[in-house]
């Protein structure tokens, strides 16, 4: 860090203190960000294990035959590892690690669909509540309190009752009961910067109410939203594998973590790896982002 | 250009209002520069922020240009009164570079030639093209002011209000910032109205100032009556030793606590 850049080169581009185009601004923003984030060990190692897990989904195919995460051998039940199959097999002869490339798949569908509708929910609730104040606070937040008095996973169960088990409604029940936190958020922020002269003096070149969230509070708040969202995913993801588990969530024979764990919880003393290894999977993929939020919060923490 | 007539502004309603500004009425010609000084709660910047649409009055009528305004106004109302506020570091987006705060007011009135129109506020105000694309914490604190100044002034307002824009600052930069904007009051022909606690500040920029205290205007004198010592009120005296630096009568008569207010 403390050599100065070369001239010439990408880094002195991205550190300029004149930038000159917009461009070079941002890009500068954002590199001088990303130095500070790769100090920190651990949150780089949340980072490499949240893009493992993204790289696995996608490439999932390539990694392994597609048919084997479903592809039954009944003769070949419950082996322990080996060459050819490296987690062993389940009770139906499957390939456990067949089943936890594609799994990841699953996971991260209903990770980022709950982040795609709790984030916005949370904003359009959280944002209007912090700027107007008054009746419209008052109205907004005792809508929020109302859905943070559901119980999350009775709420997903009677939701899993009603519409049928699957991964969508798990989706919908998880996101229902996990946007209120994100409207809290969004308001708090919003008040803290609400007062500031930043704001007066857009008011007073005539921007609209919608302008002014838009552009000066929105990216304010931001940072702090999707540290939140990167933290709860760890309990997102364990929500799910908990719908999966009581067999609400994806159905067989989709290879989904907690569903995996559910069926090898008749087995576990003797073939302990039918319910160990898609834990596993669940525990490091929820340890991953929570490292990786951790290393995002401190990052946003020292650059203020 | 700016007139105030018989002004009180209040905040909060009902029983528990408290009343800032009681019966202010002022008057500022245009192109005339008037400075408002009082201690800390004597309501000057209350009248500032009612004059620039900020908080709303309750009895009164203020005139711009010889239309009387409300708190809400229209973009063509907004566009002719600007503010540049005290704090440097908290009137500027901290994620915003300079070229985004300026590209804003330019996007809201749909100005023509925008990227000129920047371009050419930032020579204005003494910013190279270097600066453009910084953000906030990479400038110092007169340059953070000199883009609060830009931002104002992009609109091409007639009237120019200023919250003690220069107390932030050092004061080898305080002279910089009153230099320019004298320079640019001059260059525009703007009608400015100035609040300051610093009367050497107020001195420099405006021709008549206005004494306040506890929300009312004590008296409206001029600059070089002020120097001159040729004040009516007993306030404005109290105001002027107290300006002047420490002085031993002062204590001895008491007056210290209200003087320092």
């Amino acid at each position: 860090m403390a050599t100065a850049p070369v001239p010439g080169t990408a880094r002195a581009w991205l550190l300029s203190p004149a930038p000159a185009s917009r461009r070079q601004a941002r890009f500068g923003r954002w590199y001088r960000a990303w130095l500070g984030f790769r100090r920190n060990p651990l949150a780089m190692s949340g980072l490499a294990i949240v893009a493992l897990l993204v790289l696995m989904a996608v490439f999932a195919p390539l990694i392994v035959d597609p048919q084997s995460a479903t592809l039954q051998v009944l003769q070949d039940r419950l082996q322990p590892a080996s060459w050819q199959h490296p987690f062993g097999t389940d009770e139906l002869g499957r390939d456990i690690f067949a089943r936890v490339v594609f799994g990841s798949r699953i996971t991260l569908t209903i990770v980022v669909m709950v982040g795609v509708i709790v984030v916005p929910v949370g904003l359009a609730i959280g944002l209007p509540a912090g700027y107007f104040g008054g009746v419209v606070d008052t109205v907004l937040m005792r809508i929020t309190d109302i859905f943070l008095a559901f119980p999350r996973l009775v709420l997903a169960l009677a939701f899993a009752a009603a519409l049928g088990p699957g991964i969508e409604n798990a989706v919908i029940a998880i996101a229902l009961t996990a946007w209120p936190p994100y409207a809290r958020l969004a308001r708090a922020e919003t008040l803290t910067c609400r007062r500031a002269e930043f704001i007066q003096a857009a008011e007073l070149q005539g921007a609209s109410h919608l302008r002014i969230i838009a552009t000066q509070i929105v990216p304010l708040c931001l940072p702090s939203v999707i540290i939140r969202l990167t933290l709860d995913m760890a309990g997102i993801i364990l929500t799910a594998a908990g719908l999966g588990f009581l067999g609400l969530g994806a159905q067989p024979p989709a290879p989904e973590w907690g569903a995996m764990v559910s069926s090898g919880r008749q087995v576990l003393l003797d073939q302990w790896w039918v319910a160990t290894i898609p834990g596993l999977a669940i525990f490091i993929v929820s340890l991953g982002f929570n490292l990786l939020g951790d290393g995002l919060r401190d990052a946003s923490d020292s650059r203020s | 250009m700016i007139a105030l007539d018989r002004v009180t502004i209040a905040y909060g309603s009902g029983p528990r209002a408290v009343v800032a500004v009681r019966d202010f009425t002022l008057a500022v010609p245009e192109g005339e520069a008037v400075g408002l000084v009082g201690e800390s709660g004597s309501g000057k910047s209350t009248v500032l922020r009612a004059v620039a649409g900020l908080i709303p009055y309750a009895v009164g009528e203020i005139t711009l240009a010889g239309r009387r305004v409300e708190r809400r106004r229209t973009t063509a109302e907004r566009k002719m009164v600007q503010m540049v506020f005290q704090d440097p570091y908290g009137s500027l987006h901290p994620n915003q570079t300079v070229d985004q705060t300026l590209a804003m007011p330019v996007a809201i009135h749909r100005l023509d030639r925008g990227e000129a129109r920047i371009a050419r506020v930032l020579a204005e105000v003494g910013l190279g093209r270097e600066h453009r694309y910084r953000y906030p914490y990479q400038l110092s604190g007169g340059q953070r002011q000199r883009v609060a100044i830009a931002r104002a002034l992009i609109l091409e307002p007639r009237i120019l209000l200023l919250d003690e824009p220069t107390s932030a600052l050092d004061v080898s930069v305080q002279a910089e910032i009153l230099n320019l904007l004298s320079r640019l009051r001059r260059d525009h022909g703007l009608t400015m109205l100035m609040v300051s606690h610093d009367l050497a500040v107020i001195a420099h920029l405006c021709e008549r100032i206005g004494v306040m205290s506890r929300g009312q205007l004590l008296e409206v004198t001029t600059a070089t009556a002020m120097a001159n010592n040729q004040v009516t009120h007993d306030y404005t005296r109290q105001l002027l030793r107290s300006n002047a630096g420490f002085d031993r009568s002062s204590v001895s008569s008491g007056e210290l606590d209200v003087a320092a207010g």
